[in-house]
């Protein structure tokens, strides 16, 4: 089994409210010097089988699709190693 | 013959029952369809009710993009079928690119409910030939992720095709670019909005208006005549 990371964030010329909600709380709890926080979803896919380039193009339809929505979100996905350690497998905007 | 409108409902749909009953109070036939259907049960025409179809998982409408009846809603949208989305139905319609751009969260990220007033941009459309272009009419809002975004360059073509079929009058409710508040496809069969034209049907409930009547009697007027 290995972990597949799709991470999913929206375009920055796209208004992000619930970034900039938490960005003005900051120094409210002391945090200083955080000029600006988008927020987005991550995606951890357990994939049975080894994470070939097939696997690979298969998650990224999967990613293009269905887990972002290319309208306004870019994605990228990432295979984790042993370690947790994670590389980028692909990258789409 | 009685006109066939068919209403569908996901999991997580609140507004079925309301839009069924517009349909009967404008003089057509209601007919119910279910989302795990493919059969559109011979409809002349779909109705995407407000909600929250499958808990607005993911992102609103993303889920029943894929649903089985969608399949078919598709298919029969891209061969001239009417569809109107309202509300959850519009995120569904845009989910599959049926209509240009996206729904986000609104830019205040409360939930808003309150009678909107539009200002009517297309007669054009299957659904609101009714109306005419310039009339202002008040229908209930109510969501929490109706801020519809596109690009620069999609924008403008929805402006230059006269493609934007409402538009927000008075105060934008949610960040919407342009003050749009519904739009329609190239061939102006699809429709969809944010604001709720079922809730305000007849004059007992919703604003004491039926301002949002004429949509389902411009849709009975173009089947009947079709």
């Amino acid at each position: 089994m290995a972990r597949v990371v799709v991470d999913v964030m929206l375009k920055p010329e796209i208004l992000d409210p619930q970034g900039q909600a938490v960005q003005r709380a900051l120094p409210r709890l002391g945090f200083q010097g955080i000029s600006d926080v988008r927020q987005g979803k991550r995606f951890e896919l357990e994939v049975d089988g080894p994470v070939d380039d097939a696997a690979l193009a298969r998650i990224h339809e999967l990613a293009e699709t269905f887990l972002a929505n290319t309208v306004i979100e870019d994605f990228v996905v990432k295979v984790e190693d042993a370690e947790g350690a994670e590389k980028v497998a692909g990258y789409a905007k | 013959m009685t006109a066939r409108i068919g209403v569908v409902t996901f999991p997580g749909t609140l507004d079925d029952r309301d839009t069924q009953r517009a349909v009967r109070v404008a003089g057509a036939e209601a007919v119910p369809l279910w989302h795990k259907d493919k059969d559109l049960k011979q409809v002349d025409a779909v109705v995407l009710p407000g909600g929250f179809s499958y808990g607005d998982y993911l992102r609103a409408g993303a889920i029943s993009r894929f649903s089985p009846v969608m399949e078919s809603v598709i298919e029969q949208a891209k061969a001239g079928m009417p569809v109107l989305g309202i509300c959850n139905g519009f995120q569904v319609l845009t989910e599959t690119h049926l209509l240009p751009g996206a729904m986000l969260r609104n830019n205040h990220l409360h939930f808003i409910c309150r009678d909107q007033k539009l200002r009517v941009e297309s007669d054009r459309t299957a659904w609101t030939a009714d109306y005419t272009v310039g009339q202002e009419i008040s229908v209930p809002l109510k969501n929490i992720d109706g801020r519809y975004v596109a690009d620069e360059r999609t924008l403008d073509m929805l402006e230059a095709e006269g493609r934007v079929a409402f538009r927000y009058l008075d105060m934008n409710p949610n960040g919407s670019l342009r003050d749009i508040a519904g739009v329609t496809n190239e061939a102006g069969n699809v429709v969809g909005l944010m604001p709720h034209p079922e809730h305000a049907v007849e004059p007992l409930v919703g604003t004491g208006r039926t301002d949002g009547l004429g949509f389902f009697t411009s849709i009975l007027k173009k089947l009947v005549n079709a």
